[in-house]
């Protein structure tokens, strides 16, 4: 029988390790479940974690990489913060969807207008309608109690709704001939989120993810805010024995992530999407929780995980079309890497005993 | 003394890193009320475990009644006549005190027929108490007459009491010794945990005192010194805590009118506090669990605010401001509870002191953390009240209560406030420490600050305290000089409300 024992200290070695036992493990079952799929277990592999960057198509990949990688990572910056302090925003997805459709319609107001102010215009609007649909269940659950969970994950749906109105509404690009959709923003100059360095799939939304890793590790070691939520999520009555409000860290947390998750949509309806459409969501929001997880909420750890991340999705990509993988397949492959994360996770915490029990 | 009931021989259970039990042998004779005496961790909680049957020993053995016994669960040890009374009470706040006992028992009868044996118990025992009432409402020692009449329904030979008198009034602490007493005359053998000399004196025959896991001496306790007890409990001398008399001066922090309700649903609320506290001055508050002690102390801290002019320091109306707000003005507070409230159980000792120190020892700067200035005052913390520890990275969870006590006291100290309120500074906490901290907070009274001590220990009350005022159902009763206090008219302040007569 195997016992868990509690360790004194949680053990650091542990908390490093954990990710790369949890990648290896993912490989092993994920190889047994493609196997059992009658694939050739190394081979689908080999396709998700190394085609994309070094195979016969990776000059069209790799830059997918950072385009991928860039909104995962900034959601999972912002979420980190508020899971840090143990408050749970699922709903991510929902404030990506309201960031983006905000700053659409503050280009599509301006159409055709050019100006060097539009870009930034559309940064600040993508940013703040993030941050108030990341509030309203900080707001729910600081006034009523409500809980953050429930909520913001509910008004990920609503979110749907709201951008599918936008899209064959309000936002419809005019001369589309009655398709849904707006405008393709990538083909408006001032508005347009374009490749810095061309071919690398390095856009702002890039350079904001790494501001972002940076500001988040300088704010979780040296400054007050990332101290208190810390402690929040250690000792939730220590913290407010230190003077935190638990109230006011619910506001500034929900509202952060809001507003990167936010960001995330901005740069990519200004860029790789180009445009609003019935489908723009495409679980950004979601992943990004298993890639704060994945990378520890540690930022530099999202940065890895944010990557790894990205790369399974365009490599799982790659397996559907060259190997004819089902998609259910690749997701179950995703969603094993989170379950033995969480799994060997323990081991931090705890120390397993081999043996017989002893009370 | 009778023969033996149950003989211990050579009893050991190791965890890993700690010998809780080695090679303990004694007995305890029929009817014969026992102590067992030792500091925290000297390994009294493994012994009555082991003999209840909650843990397996890795070797020795025990007989009961002349047949081996080793119990391999607590059923099997009630079979046997062994019934254990823990120090937390294992009961259901929603149910019935019927329903309560009805649950902790093997084969309950129905529930009108115990309701009957209860109160036919509870009447001979002189532990009145009413079968219907729900146990949510009951005070801590009516609580604790239910976990007595649940062992007593199943007629033990021998009981096990681990530190029962730490939550019950001295008014309490006499019914529950009648009754110990009465079984004692009906032949049930009594196995007595606690530190508190005075009481193993007043009633005990026979007194087993470990230390560090071993049997360090055995005494027949109302023939020794209880300094000699505490000596070998600690296995030094100590110095009692002393100071000179002090002349009390400027009023420093006032209560007036302080009305708070109940922060949560099973909470006390604060009712019309009026109290003083002047500079060179510690004022006692003595109480039994659950009076308000933690309401108090955190419309105190600031955890909880209230009204501006209820709460005052130094003529400035203080009690609408937060933590760290009072803090800035000198007044600082450490919580009765460690781990959790008053440190943080996962972070580091340099964190914990941020937690605190961040105000007053100027560890912030403009928003951003003196992460160097922080474990200076942690080390300085560490150093000054001698905590045991590797140093200040390590967490606060690996430290025993003593030592993490000694820091957060500590940590308080060192900010030099005007006005500090602790609460239950030495609960849970080896005599060695506690006389560390007593001490610290004695000197500290004595260079010039008001002194606020919240707990339910009188003789730490009585030892450092100059006045005393009691907290019952969130009322503070007037403060009175402690020097001249009879434990009597300490007991009927304390008991203020509660309902002390007997049945019968």
């Amino acid at each position: 029988m195997i016992r868990l024992e509690r360790r004194r200290e949680p053990s650091r070695g542990w908390a490093l390790a954990t990710p790369f036992i949890a990648v290896l493990l993912t490989m092993l079952a994920g190889g047994l479940l493609f196997a059992a799929l009658g694939k050739d277990p190394v081979e689908a592999i080999r396709t998700i974690f190394w085609d994309p960057l070094f195979g016969p198509y990776a000059g069209y990949s790799r830059p997918q990489l950072l385009v991928k990688a860039a909104p995962l990572i900034l959601i999972a910056t912002g979420l980190s913060l508020g899971f840090r302090a143990g408050i749970w925003n699922i709903g991510a997805e929902g404030q990506y969807i309201v960031g983006a459709i905000c700053a659409a319609a503050v280009a599509l107001a301006a159409y055709p207008a050019e100006s060097v102010l539009l870009f930034p215009a559309m940064v600040l609007a993508g940013a703040l309608g993030g941050l108030l649909w990341g509030l309203i269940p900080g707001v729910l659950r600081v006034r009523f109690g409500a809980n953050e969970v429930l909520t913001s994950l509910m008004l990920v749906y609503v979110a749907e709704a709201l951008l599918a109105a936008m899209a064959l509404g309000l936002l419809r690009n005019p001369e589309g001939r009655g398709f849904p959709g707006s405008r393709n923003l990538a083909q408006y100059p001032s508005a347009a989120n374009l490749e810095i360095l061309p071919g690398s799939g390095m856009h702002w939304g890039v350079v904001a993810a790494l501001i972002a890793v940076v500001a988040a590790q300088v704010i979780f070691a040296r400054h007050q805010l990332g101290y208190r939520i810390r402690l929040t999520g250690a000792a939730p009555r220590a913290a407010v024995f230190a003077g935190v409000r638990p109230g006011l860290l619910v506001l500034v947390c929900m509202g952060f992530s809001g507003a990167l998750a936010g960001l995330a949509g901005m740069f990519e309806v200004a860029g790789p999407a180009g445009r609003l459409s019935i489908d723009f969501g495409a679980g950004y929001g979601f992943t990004a929780i298993i890639v704060a997880f994945l990378g520890r909420l540690n930022p530099f750890g999202i940065l890895a995980a944010g990557l790894l991340m990205a790369l399974t999705y365009i490599g799982g990509e790659l397996a559907q079309m060259q190997l004819a993988l089902p998609v259910a397949a690749i997701q179950i492959f995703q969603g094993m890497l989170l379950f033995f994360l969480l799994g060997i996770d323990v081991l931090t915490a705890y120390r397993p005993r081999i043996g017989k029990a002893r009370a | 003394m009778t023969d033996a009931l149950l003989t211990l021989s050579g009893l050991s259970k190791a965890y890993p890193g700690v010998r809780a039990n080695d090679d303990i042998s004694f007995s305890v004779g029929r009817g014969e009320i026992h102590a067992l005496l030792g500091e925290n961790g000297a390994g009294k909680s493994t012994l009555v475990k082991t003999i209840y049957g909650l843990v397996q020993p890795d070797s020795g053995s025990m007989v009961l009644d002349g047949q081996p016994y080793n119990p391999a669960e607590p059923r099997e040890a009630r079979a046997r006549g062994v019934a254990m009374v823990f120090q937390h009470f294992s009961l259901f706040d929603a149910l019935s005190v019927a329903e309560n006992v009805a649950l902790g028992m093997e084969n309950p009868p129905g529930l009108r027929a115990l309701s009957d044996r209860i109160a036919e118990v509870s009447r001979s025992y002189g532990l009145p108490l009413d079968p219907a009432r729900t146990v949510g409402g009951l005070s801590a020692g009516e609580r604790q007459r239910v976990e007595i009449l649940r062992c007593l329904l199943q007629e033990p030979r021998l009981l096990i009491m681990d530190e029962p008198t730490s939550v019950l009034t001295p008014q309490e602490v006499e019914v529950l010794f009648r009754t110990l007493r009465q079984l004692r005359e009906e032949g049930v053998s009594i196995l007595y945990i606690s530190h508190k000399l005075g009481e193993i004196r007043a009633f005990c025959e026979a007194a087993t005192i470990l230390r560090q896991g071993r049997v360090v001496g055995t005494c027949d306790p109302r023939e020794t010194e209880p300094r000699a007890m505490a000596e070998q409990m600690v296995g030094a001398s100590f110095a009692a805590p002393s100071g000179a008399a002090r002349e009390p001066g400027a009023p420093v922090l006032a209560l007036r009118g302080l009305s708070a309700p109940a922060p949560q649903a099973f909470g006390t609320p604060l009712r019309e506090i009026e109290v003083t506290v002047h500079a060179g001055e510690i004022l006692g508050i003595g109480g039994v669990a659950g009076n308000g002690q933690d309401e108090l102390t955190a419309a105190l801290s600031g955890e909880m605010t209230v009204a501006p002019d209820m709460v005052s320091l130094k003529g400035t109306e203080i009690g609408r401001m937060g933590p760290n707000a009072r803090r800035a003005l000198g007044l600082c507070a450490a919580p009765e509870e460690r781990m959790g409230h008053a440190a943080a159980p996962d972070m580091s000792l340099t964190e914990n002191a941020m937690l605190t120190g961040a105000q007053r020892r100027g560890l912030v700067h403009r928003g951003f953390l003196r992460w160097g200035a922080a474990r200076d005052f942690a080390s300085a913390v560490i150093d000054r009240f001698d905590v045991r520890t590797p140093g200040p990275g390590t967490a606060a969870r690996a430290l025993s209560g003593g030592n993490l006590q000694k820091f957060v006291i500590g940590r308080e100290i060192l900010q030099a406030p005007e006005c500090l309120v602790v609460n239950q500074p030495t609960w849970g906490v080896d005599a060695a420490a506690a006389a560390v901290i007593r001490q610290a907070l004695i000197d500290l009274a004595q260079e010039g600050a008001a002194v606020v001590v919240i707990s339910q220990d009188l003789d730490e009350l009585m030892e450092i305290a100059d006045r005393f005022c009691a907290l019952n159902e969130g009322r503070l009763s007037a403060p009175r000089p402690m020097r001249g206090l009879t434990l009597e008219e300490i007991g009927l302040m304390l008991g203020g409300a509660h309902d002390l007569k007997e049945a019968g």
